[in-house]
């Protein structure tokens, strides 16, 4: 297998966190995993994304040019993946701030009001949460469980008491496209 | 042994620690920030000293200071700040210090951008500072080979006493990729004994640490002095990697980041039957000229590939000492060579 | 016979490279002199600058290392950050001190550094042949202010001790002169107090030793000490600044 993912989002979003998050969960399911930030100016006010590959084989760049897998945290992202997306490729979109109409008519796309359902559950930052469980609910290139015993494993000791509210995103998330 | 995720920037001020580093000065630049900020954190933990300096001078200066004083020192930088790195790094070498210094490239000239690149390698490998002298330089082209490398680049510092430079680019210093780590920071070799530091004349003659040499052929016979250094690492410290030099009619030449594309292009080209092989140097000083050469025989033509407009070409001809074609594809400014852009180009040469 | 006067343990018996009439050789003394008073030898390590001074490692006898122009609280910060229990200090120039390295000395001075600058201030650049220096006086004629320091062209000659006196990191700031027999005994003074200041561990210390280069100032030996006394202190005033 392989997937080539962008995480793409305003800061605050936790994009970063996105990525970190799936590739620690393929670090240890034994994959081989790249993560690439955008880094300096370039997050500097506007969109930030990271872009993740993981394989069963070694991967020569960590650069993703064509995802197979986009996350879409916003509007700025959006326009700015749609594009690249391969064909018959993934876009998850959150829906709660992205209204725009999906143009592609060569890929996958999955809407998720991820940043309402982070509000409902009281804490909008756990929306990229909510998305991660979304994506493993309709792509199983990862397990579930693993997800779930990586991001413990990230959260620092000193923010534990964000850990219970994570998983719960996670849940929701992956619930939600399931039904 | 513990597995963990970190960027490369991290891995690397990691492995310096547990190279038995103890001194790190540096000043702030894209992208390798990661740098700095790693030091700050874990240098008060190990008995170190972390300094912000007011400027790279400084900064490589204070890194020459802490050296003549036996610590294990390395500064980090981005290029314009390696530029500004190269007066220190001239007094290292004319004074005999070991030191290494950490660049992680990225677009120039000038501001250029924080893109990943390759264009510092001349100036690494020919010394961008004043004098007939010479630096180690090695590039590592993973995360794992950052830990190896690091340690090899103090250790290779402290035996020869001169300073060595890690080359990497800003995509190595920003990925993250699964690395094995030591699990505790207890590798301090370089007790190996020290009798030229400056520590207070204690028991002992009074010692003078310069690179002045006024008197009459003195510096003539210092530099032949350097020079036969040199040469001893020209003959032990090659390091390179040959995929297929078998039986390869096209060898792609390549370093760091790049040298993984390439190796995946070989692969790709291998499972079609192309006669195609890689050969990746690991140390760019000294380079891998025999090495190179050796493969002329059934070699029939040589791409070098670079993330520059065009720098260890050069090398790999004086290498091969142009008995075979040498052919160049390249991206600068930030552009990442694709595989597919890479196969397009042998196909071009060769298929 | 009891000798009554004699040479410091810590200077070299060696002959003098400086011009007649220089105060280095002064200076370089005293400094040998206060290492040798306090007991210092064993533990001092000293930077020699670019400039005329370069060669002050020929006439210490203790560990000495040489900086590039400019950088000797730089390669000062990072020998005593390595080893605190050294006593460390730089010996620098005008040209050193208050031109190219200014970035150097005014953030280790204001990072509180705990070394010692000894700063030879002699209004020209003696080694490169009598070039106008940061503290060249005005009107002052040099090879390249053939017709005297203007300030519209050139600047104010710089007033180093005063700049950095109101940094909090510096603790001791003085400026000396050594025309004088008893102008050497207060430079001797200061020097030693400077030194104390870092073995208190109090932090930066700074003496400012105003100096006579009778070659680039045109004088005699006899008439560059006046000239230092009568008229190079009236732009830099002597005293205590911290």
């Amino acid at each position: 297998m392989r997937e080539d993912i962008i995480f793409a989002g305003f800061g605050g979003q936790g994009i970063m966190f996105m990525g970190k998050a799936v590739s620690y969960t393929a670090m240890n399911e034994g994959k081989f995993v790249t993560w690439m930030p955008s880094y300096g100016a370039e997050v500097r006010g506007g969109t930030a994304h990271s872009m993740v590959i993981i394989s069963d084989s070694s991967i020569a760049s960590p650069v993703v040019r064509e995802p197979t897998i986009c996350v879409a945290m916003n509007k700025p992202s959006f326009d700015k993946f749609e594009g690249r997306i391969k064909e018959r490729g993934l876009m998850v979109i959150n829906s709660s701030l992205v209204e725009s109409r999906v143009k592609r008519e060569d890929i996958e796309v999955l809407k998720v009001p991820a940043t309402d359902m982070a509000f409902k559950l009281g804490n909008p930052r756990v929306s990229n949460m909510i998305m991660l469980g979304a994506l493993l609910a309709v792509k199983d290139f990862l397990r579930l469980e693993a997800l779930r015993e990586a991001v413990t494993e990230l959260i620092p000791k000193s923010r534990k008491d964000l850990l219970a509210i994570n998983k719960e995103a996670i849940s929701q998330g992956y619930e939600y496209c399931s039904r | 042994m513990k597995k963990v995720l970190m960027c490369g920037n991290e891995v690397l001020a990691e492995s310096a620690i547990m190279a038995g580093c103890r001194f790190y000065a540096g000043y702030p630049i894209t992208p390798q920030n990661e740098i700095p900020a790693y030091m700050s954190r874990r240098m008060p933990e190990v008995g170190g000293v972390f300094i912000q300096a007011e400027s790279e001078i400084s900064a490589v200066n204070m890194v020459f200071g802490a050296s003549l004083t036996g610590a294990r020192a390395m500064t980090s930088s981005s290029s314009p700040g390696i530029s500004l790195k190269q007066e220190g790094i001239s007094y290292l070498a004319g004074c005999e210090l070991p030191a290494v210094i950490v660049n992680i490239m990225r677009g120039g000239p000038g501001l250029g951008n924080i893109a990943p690149s390759q264009s510092d390698y001349f100036q690494a490998t020919r010394g961008g500072g004043h004098g007939d002298y010479r630096q180690i330089v090695l590039a590592p082209a993973s995360l794992q080979e950052i830990v190896d490398l690091t340690t090899l680049a103090f250790d290779l510092a402290d035996s020869y006493r001169m300073p060595v430079m890690i080359l990497g680019d800003g995509l190595l210093g920003q990925m993250m990729e699964p690395v094995v780590l030591a699990d505790s920071v207890e590798r301090i070799a370089y007790s190996a004994k020290k009798d030229w530091i400056l520590d207070g004349c204690k028991g002992r003659k009074p010692r003078i640490i310069k690179s002045l040499l006024l008197g009459n052929g003195e510096l003539e016979q210092f530099n032949e002095r350097l020079q036969k250094k040199y040469n001893e690492i020209k003959n032990k410290e090659v390091r390179c990697e040959i995929l297929h030099g078998e039986d390869s009619k096209l060898m792609l030449v390549a370093y760091g980041t790049v040298s993984r594309i390439c190796r995946k292009v070989v692969k790709t080209l291998r499972e079609e039957g192309k006669k195609v092989g890689l050969v990746r140097p690991v140390s760019l000083w000294p380079f891998p000229e025999k090495e190179l050469r050796a493969l002329t025989g059934n070699v029939e033509r040589f791409l070098t590939v670079e993330m520059s407009c065009g720098q260890m070409v050069e090398d790999v001809k004086l290498g091969i000492e142009c008995k075979k074609p040498v052919h160049f594809y390249g991206r600068s400014g930030g552009g990442v060579p694709t595989e597919e852009e890479i196969i397009k180009e042998i196909e071009k040469i060769m298929y | 016979m009891e000798p009554i006067f004699l040479k410091p343990n810590s200077l070299r018996d060696v002959n003098t490279h400086y011009c007649a009439g220089c105060g280095h050789g002064i200076v370089h003394r005293l400094i040998a002199e206060t290492v040798d008073d306090m007991g210092l030898r064993e533990r001092v390590i000293g930077i020699a600058p670019v400039g005329c001074a370069v060669l002050a490692y020929d006439y210490w006898d203790f560990d000495v290392t040489e900086a590039a122009h400019g950088r000797v609280p730089a390669v000062a910060t990072g020998i005593k950050r390595s080893r605190p229990e050294n006593i460390v200090f730089g010996y620098q120039g005008d040209g050193d001190l208050a031109a190219i390295g200014t970035a150097e000395i005014i953030h280790a001075a204001n990072r509180g550094e705990n070394i010692t600058i000894i700063f030879v201030n002699n209004s020209v650049y003696g080694m490169t042949g009598g070039q106008m220096a940061p503290t060249t006086m005005l009107k002052q004629k040099t090879s390249t202010t053939q017709s005297g320091r203007e300030q519209k062209l050139h600047g104010f000659p710089l007033k180093a001790c005063e700049l950095l006196s109101v940094l909090p990191g510096v603790v001791y700031a003085e400026r000396v002169s050594v025309h004088s027999p008893q102008n050497v005994l207060k430079a001797r003074r200061a020097i030693k107090k400077a030194f104390q200041v870092q073995l208190d561990e109090k932090g930066f210390s700074i003496v400012e030793v105003l100096s006579q280069c009778p070659t680039y100032t045109g004088l005699s030996p006899k008439e560059s000490v006046k000239w230092v006394g009568e008229e190079m202190t009236k732009q830099f005033p002597l005293g205590i600044f911290k």
